[in-house]
């Protein structure tokens, strides 16, 4: 069991003793770019230790500069000032010295594609000098705890997300080093990838001693971790072991239920009262966390509400995230400010059929031979937040393209917004909205040359187009950076404005396709709180989503495997599926993981 | 940076060997597995040599001209049949010079002999008979040598007529030509040695520049450079195999320009495999260079079509004679690689081991080699910036 250590500081003055007790030490390292002439802070004076045989859990949004560190460690990059020692070694330096000792994943695992599994290994066995005679039995050590072993044949390109990430880490352990650097080994990988993955890093931790630096953008995953480093925009905000960074919070976090308010009205009205510092939906409940030294009183928050009840909720790592967020955010004073509800323009066409927007019936998709969908039916009607859950493989990506318009169908009918999706895509086109996770703008046009440009593609008449880019502007608080190239904002500018683009024609029906991932928690809050307007507004929301907390925003969610639907509900009727009596409040993530492991037979997730 | 041998030694568990030949069968099986690569070292050279073996021709063969006939006599008859049985002409007789113009106007013909109503008459004269010729001068190479072949009919057909006549023509001086080297004027014969010189850079450069991009591409160059590996044997393991491939290519081409397209092979294929591979080294090193800038497949691929590929066609004197370029490109052309391998080509092909001509181009190719590896391996570092 590793020690229960409390949370400390690491000394910026320390001796860089190559002692066994810290693998890897930064010492106030600063690092920036300068993409196109413009300088980027990723990494401003951080300095913290990572100890022996443990798991260091480096937790951020996207570019909050984990990578940028993890490539220091690995000495790919050269710091501006400070220093990195790694195992005694100082990772600039002695670079050679230092990869040689240590087992480093790279965000896109380092996989040859065209190579198969086994040939993959064997690549990594040469280069890390493996002996001939010691492969065999790390081999088979490696493939049976990556669940690979029967697939040694089978090209690196053809596996899974998930599963290339286990050969990737495979690949990373041919020679079991004593400190492993993995960035952001999660990302994109299904949920129960992801708990695999948890499985062999916590069995490398206590039973081989190995000393684990891992990056992360799901908060969720601190809780897992020995030690926990948060980075925000370059800067180490704070550290230390996450129950202890949890308990922080212990009394501030409660749960509050009004059967007689919709949720998401709900939500909004607590996120702006007083002493509130975050509102979240979850399921049926709104969870709250309060600011320091302030109880929730419900006569105030809901005055006059009959049938509220509230109870005290235990805290997760993320409500000390959130609030150091929002305590920097004060400092700053630079915090965009999002938290009127939007008034969301209402659809322009109001559909007369209110009941549902979106019918698939016994919807079908072949490439060849392979099914992708296998015949699905569902419908979501006018003002529903739909979500798609699934993990990759899982059809989510082609049944959302068949809804866009996209693909056609194989089989089946699909209508959308009262149109006929196999006979008149178009004209269902000009009704929905689609906005994914790679932000599609083009990044040398500025903000309001995007704008402009989604205007005229969607066909908007002058004065129209004018009237919404001034929505648009005021709407998403981006009139500051009208000028600015889009591809130099920030993640949650980017985001906001990926969405005031797909609204530009005023939409009845919003795809939104992975929206989130990546982004801060604070964005992630604000851009769901534009989207819960708009569904109080009637625009219709489709979601595919891997973050399990976004599932919960949703009114009805459809987990997905092989083409199939395996579950459709709300979310709590979803959650109650996984209950049993060893888990009596099942999460989101439990109840998926176990719908998907009843179904699939392990290894071919 | 510091010397890779020191930093070899004492830190990478494994051996040198062992890391190459792990990086050169990863990448024999990617090229055997990517059509991508096996297409530009194989179907590439056929594709091109086909190409330019049997569809470009510079020689002027069965030009369509327009005989104009004013009055037919048995003189002009033993004219225009000279015409007819000319291989470089495809002679067609028109009543008057008008339909002749048009028949050229609409590109039908590409040169206009005219017969004059009295040329029987003055062939009898003193002062003998003129014919008018009328060149279509769009493509002045093309004017040059049809003017050239007209001249010699008329003046192979005086002489006919003079011998006939029991006299010879009075001509103190007779120049006879000779052609060297490619006797019949096959443009086959130079042109499939140079294109060698374009097939080499194409594997070499293009290839090499696009897969080491593919690496950064697709996050692979990343786990590499975290491994004990030095950024010698990476460049090793790259240089090794497609010089393989590149020789492979080259083995083709030339068994291609021998076999299927007769062209003399004069000098030693030894000299010719030896200067080959100094070549493709050249190539290869320009290659790795442009990968050590370019680290997206399309950005690499345009900088070596550019920068090795395009200079290779056009400023190598494959296609256009350098000697005729003027001076400020004639002095860029020094620095162009394929210049020196297309006058190697060209000599060992249909001259022989010319050592005066072989061995000052080898030398440069040499240091261009030295140049280009050198480069590389000096802005090759294991860092990611």
């Amino acid at each position: 069991m590793p020690p229960t250590a409390a949370a400390y500081q690491a000394s910026p003055h320390s001796p860089a003793g190559p002692g066994d007790d810290t693998p890897l030490q930064f010492d106030q390292l600063s690092k920036a770019f300068r993409p196109n002439g413009r300088l980027v802070q990723a990494l401003d004076k951080v300095s913290f230790r990572v100890r022996h045989g443990t798991v260091t859990g480096l937790i951020g949004p996207d570019s909050a500069g984990k990578t940028t560190l993890m490539r220091l460690a690995a000495g790919l990059l050269a710091p501006d000032s400070g220093s990195v020692t790694v195992l005694g070694k100082n990772a600039t330096a002695q670079s050679l010295q230092v990869q040689a000792g240590i087992g480093y994943m790279p965000q896109r695992f380092g996989l040859y594609d065209d190579l198969t599994v086994q040939e993959n290994l064997d690549l990594y066995a040469d280069l890390q000098g493996v002996a001939h005679i010691d492969r065999a039995d790390r081999y088979g050590e490696l493939l049976q705890m990556a669940g690979l072993a029967p697939f040694t044949r089978r090209l690196a390109g053809q596996l899974s997300g998930g599963m290339k990430q286990k050969l990737g880490l495979a690949c990373t352990l041919v020679r079991q080093p004593p400190l492993l650097l993995l960035d952001e080994p999660t990302v994109g990988v299904d949920p129960l990838s992801r708990r695999e993955l948890w499985a062999i890093v916590d069995r490398l931790v206590r039973k081989e001693n190995t000393t684990v630096l891992l990056s992360t953008a799901y908060l969720d995953e601190a809780e897992r971790c020995d030690e926990v480093v948060l980075l925000h925009e370059g800067r180490r905000l704070d550290q230390g072991d996450p129950k202890t960074l949890r308990d922080r919070m212990l009394g501030r976090t409660y749960s509050l239920s009004a059967p007689n308010l919709s949720k998401r009205a709900l939500q909004a009205h607590l996120s702006r009262a007083p002493g509130v510092l975050d509102a979240l939906i979850q399921g049926e409940h709104v969870r709250l966390v309060m600011e320091e030294g302030t109880r929730p009183d419900l006569e105030q928050l809901l005055p006059g509400a009959e049938d509220a009840s509230l109870t005290e909720a235990p805290p997760r790592y993320e409500d000390s995230f959130i609030a150091l967020l929002k305590a920097q955010a004060q400092v700053h004073g630079a915090a965009p400010s999002p938290a009127d509800p939007p008034a969301a323009a209402p659809p322009a066409a109001q559909t007369a059929n209110a009941a549902a927007v979106i019918e698939a019936d016994r919807l079908e998709r072949r490439f060849g031979a392979f099914r992708a969908v296998k015949g699905i039916s569902f419908a979501v009607s006018r003002g529903e937040v739909f979500g798609l859950l699934g993990a990759n493989g899982a059809g989510k990506t082609t049944t959302f393209r068949m809804l866009c318009g996209l693909l056609p169908p194989s089989g089946g009918s699909l209508r959308v917004a009262g149109v006929d999706l196999r006979h008149a895509p178009a004209a269902a086109r000009s009704r929905i909205g689609y906005m994914s996770q790679k932000f599609s703008l083009y990044s040398q046009l500025s903000v309001m040359e995007n704008l402009r440009f989604f205007s005229s593609a969607y066909g908007l008449a002058r004065e129209r187009a004018q009237e919404r880019m001034r929505w648009a502007m005021a709407e998403f608080a981006l009139a500051p950076l009208a000028d600015s190239a889009s591809g130099e904002l920030s993640l949650g500018y980017k985001q906001r404005l990926a969405l005031a683009c797909a609204l530009m024609h005023e939409p009845d029906i919003l795809f939104l396709d992975e929206p989130t991932s990546g982004v801060d928690p604070l964005a992630r809050r604000e851009f769901w709180q534009r989207i819960n307007a708009l569904a109080e507004a009637g625009v219709t929301i489709m979601v595919t989503t891997h973050f399990m907390e976004e599932a919960e925003y949703c009114d009805r969610l459809a987990i997905m495997a092989t083409g199939e639907i395996l579950t459709m509900g709300t979310p709590s009727a979803v959650k109650q599926h996984a209950r049993t009596e060893t888990l009596p409040d099942p999460t989101m993530e439990d109840a998926f993981i176990g719908l998907i492991e009843a179904r699939a037979p392990a290894g071919t997730a | 940076m510091s010397d890779p041998r020191q930093r070899n030694g004492s830190a990478a568990p494994g051996t040198f060997r062992m890391r190459l030949r792990g990086l050169m069968r990863k990448e024999f099986l990617q090229i055997f597995r990517d059509p991508s690569s096996i297409a530009i070292a194989f179907l590439m050279p056929l594709i091109l040599l086909l190409l330019f073996g049997y569809g470009v021709s510079l020689d002027s063969e069965s030009i369509p001209v327009a005989l104009v006939v004013e009055q037919p006599s048995a003189d002009t008859a033993s004219f225009t049949a000279a015409f007819h049985k000319s291989r470089y002409f495809v002679p067609t007789t028109y009543a008057t010079t008008r339909e002749a113009e048009a028949a050229m106007m609409a590109r039908q013909v590409n040169a206009i002999v005219v017969l004059r109503r009295d040329f029987a008459q003055r062939l009898r004269g003193a002062d003998g008979a003129p014919i008018q010729l009328i060149v279509n001068g769009v493509d002045a190479n093309t004017a040059r040598i049809v003017a050239g072949y007209v001249e010699g009919v008329w003046g192979t057909w005086l002489e006919h007529i003079a011998l006939a006549r029991g006299r010879s023509l009075a001509q103190p001086v007779q120049i006879e030509q000779r052609v060297w080297f490619n006797s019949e004027l096959r443009s086959r014969n130079f042109l499939v040695p140079g294109l060698v010189a374009i097939i080499m850079t194409l594997i070499g450069a293009l290839l090499t520049a696009m897969v080491m991009a593919r690496e950064w591409e697709r996050g692979t160059m990343e786990a590499l450079l975290v491994t004990p590996v030095t950024m010698r044997e990476i460049i090793l393991g790259k240089l090794i195999p497609y010089f393989i491939l590149g020789m492979g290519g080259l083995a083709l081409s030339v068994a291609m320009a021998i076999w299927l397209f007769e062209v003399p092979l004069r000098g030693s294929p030894w000299l010719l495999f030896a200067t080959s591979a100094l070549f493709l080294l050249t190539a290869l090193g320009m290659g790795l260079f442009i990968s050590t800038i370019a680290r997206s497949q399309f950005v690499a691929g345009q900088i070596a079509l550019i920068a090795t590929f395009l200079p290779a066609f056009l400023l190598s004197g494959f296609i256009f004679d350098i000697g005729s370029m003027p001076d400020i490109v004639k002095v860029i052309t020094h620095v162009i690689a394929a210049r020196y391998y297309v006058a190697i080509l060209q000599t060992l092909f249909l001259a022989g081991d010319t050592w005066s001509v072989v061995l000052p181009n080898t030398l440069a190719l040499a240091v261009l080699a030295v140049i280009f590896l050198g480069l590389t391996q000096l802005k090759s570092r294991k860092r990611l910036e």
